[in-house]
């Protein structure tokens, strides 16, 4: 499985590298091969303005791994804070942030960032913002059930008595024992993360033509269904390799760190 | 009891401080962002009237719970029909798209999570459990138009998309109904191995019941609670899940409205859609919640 995963991902950091050193952009257009099949000059095709569908999708990848990785760092970093400073002062502090990612839970799904990227207009800036202002809930949940549960451990209270900072506690203590629990839980957002830019981005709310992203692809490719299927086919399949890729990965190192019990009480 | 309820309401109010936030997001002016650049002054100044967007805050907000209190979600910008009129079309096509996805996930999950747990550490098992993994992985966008490919545009069996015939519910609903069906396996299949461990399964068994009949009549009876309770929270989200499906299929609920909307800047109208979907979302959870207690007799004493 590990194998599996890192065969597919390696696959796409090459072709993505590959792309930039070929100085394929996608963008150019080209009207005599509008909706072209697969051919020596196209290997996947033409889309319905003649650009290489291939060199589209390497964008696509390349532009839609970016949102995922800033997008995880920002809302990783507001959600441990505030997940650590609720488990671990407790009290009045913890309820209401508690009641505060209890709000953002109620919507379901991506409503929310559908409903932010809406008024806050299309473009990837606004895309990653909807996505952040929605994405450190999850996180700041585990860390306060987490760090609840490590507060009273006799390590940590040991290192209070020696007079340690609340600080120092935190971020000596109690984070390093979270970390394994949050990179599983980081790769696994990658995936969402790119299903929810590829979302957006179907809809419209997020990478803006002529530049390429899988949603906006993914759209266009299910109008042009009935004429080009190899389209649609190539693109779809392209997509939920690398994301299959990214959760086998992430089901790997859950294996490998051992925290099969923490993904169960998910 | 009276803690649930008071975090029910207090998440309500929440839901509703933000979605009426929502068009103060809007960079800029929100009126010249709807209206567009080459509206009047007039126009503007009425829209904004209608909105209420030129009183303080507070005042508006005040103006906001008032209006829905007596059902009224505002009108639409364009075509200036008031927003209640195009929930009572919008609204029950949903519901239905929900309620068949459901139907199909349950059809599928319940008998494979089932068959699985039968199966527990064999091959059989390993399959079924890895492939519904997976499965539940694929977002709707690309389990949507795969399915289209084949069964409308390969095939030719079912319809492509829009609401005229009544077979074009299937292919949404089969979307859906999917990424559901996986979850529900998983749920079946843990919910049930872990009944089957239980002293009064080994009771059955030992007074000479058939394997049949203790499945059937003593471990399902009881696997069956946390079942439940997946499908009212699913029920939830389907509602929400169903954005992207609509707007592949172009089935008109509530979800197409709400994309509709976005394209043409009719933030109340949107506004409106975020609402009934979140309080949807919220009052089916809290009823899976309240239902769960008093069918359960286990919470019902403990009181948790």
């Amino acid at each position: 499985m590990k194998t599996i995963s890192l065969i597919i991902i390696g696959f796409w950091i090459v072709a993505v590298l590959l792309g930039r050193v070929l100085g394929l952009y996608g963008n150019e257009v080209d009207l005599n091969s509008v909706l072209a099949n697969p051919s020596i000059t196209h290997w996947f095709g033409a889309d319905d303005l003649g650009r290489d569908i291939l060199a589209r999708i390497l964008r696509g990848v390349e532009v839609s791994f970016i949102v995922a990785v800033v997008v995880t760092a920002v809302t990783m970093l507001v959600g441990v804070t505030v997940g650590l400073l609720a488990g671990f002062y407790g009290g009045k502090l913890d309820k209401i942030l508690m009641q505060i990612t209890d709000i953002f839970l109620a919507f379901p799904g991506i409503l929310l960032a559908i409903a932010f990227a809406a008024v806050l207009g299309p473009g990837i800036i606004n895309l990653m913002f909807a996505l952040c202002l929605t994405g450190w809930v999850g996180y700041a949940r585990l860390t306060r059930g987490q760090t609840l549960s490590l507060r009273n451990r006799q390590h940590v209270l040991a290192s209070e008595s020696l007079g340690a900072t609340p600080l120092r506690m935190m971020w000596r203590h109690i984070l390093p024992l979270l970390l394994s629990v949050l990179i599983v839980e980081a790769t696994y957002s990658l995936a969402s993360i790119m299903i929810a830019e590829a979302s957006l981005s179907f809809l419209g709310l997020g990478i803006q033509a002529p530049n390429a992203s899988w949603g906006g692809m993914l759209r266009d490719a299910v109008r042009y269904m009935l004429v080009a299927p190899h389209y649609v086919l190539l693109v779809g399949a392209s997509l939920m390799s690398l994301i299959l890729a990214i959760n086998l990965g992430g089901d790997y190192l859950r294996d490998k760190l051992d925290i099969a019990s923490y993904i169960n009480e998910k | 009891m009276i803690s649930r309820l008071f975090q029910f309401f207090t998440v309500i109010f929440g839901v509703l401080v933000l979605t009426f936030l929502l068009i103060h997001l809007v960079p800029g002016d929100p009126v010249e962002v709807m209206l567009g650049e080459s509206a009047s002054m007039a126009d503007r100044e009425a829209l904004r009237e209608q909105l209420g967007l030129n009183q303080p805050l507070l005042t508006q907000f005040g103006g906001y719970l008032n209006k829905l209190a007596h059902g009224d979600l505002g009108r639409s910008i364009h075509t200036k029909t008031p927003i209640i009129e195009l929930f009572k079309t919008r609204y029950p096509a949903s519901v239905q798209l929900a309620f068949l996805s459901m139907l199909i996930g349950l059809l599928i999950g319940v008998p494979l999570g089932i068959y699985a747990a039968l199966k527990a550490g064999r091959w059989q098992d390993i399959i079924v459990t890895v492939v519904s993994v997976r499965l539940s992985a694929m977002p709707a966008f690309w389990l949507g138009p795969m399915l289209m490919l084949v069964f409308a545009v390969w095939l030719g069996w079912l319809p492509v998309s829009g609401m005229s015939e009544p077979a074009a519910i299937i292919l949404p609903a089969l979307t859906l109904g999917f990424g559901l069906s996986a979850i529900l396996t998983r749920m079946t299949r843990t919910s049930l191995l872990e009944v089957l461990n239980e002293d009064f399964i080994r009771t059955a068994r030992a007074k000479g019941l058939s394997e049949r009949d203790v499945i059937i009549r003593h471990a399902l009876r009881a696997a069956l609670l946390p079942i439940v309770t997946i499908v009212g929270l699913q029920m939830g989200s389907l509602l929400a899940g169903t954005v992207i499906t609509e707007t592949i299929f172009s089935w008109d609920g509530i979800g197409r409205l709400l994309v509709e909307s976005i394209e043409k800047r009719d933030y109340p109208v949107t506004q409106a859609c975020v609402l009934a979907v979140a309080l949807s979302y919220v009052v089916i959870n809290f009823i899976t919640d309240m239902v769960y207690r008093l069918v359960d007799p286990r919470m019902r004493s403990g009181n948790s």
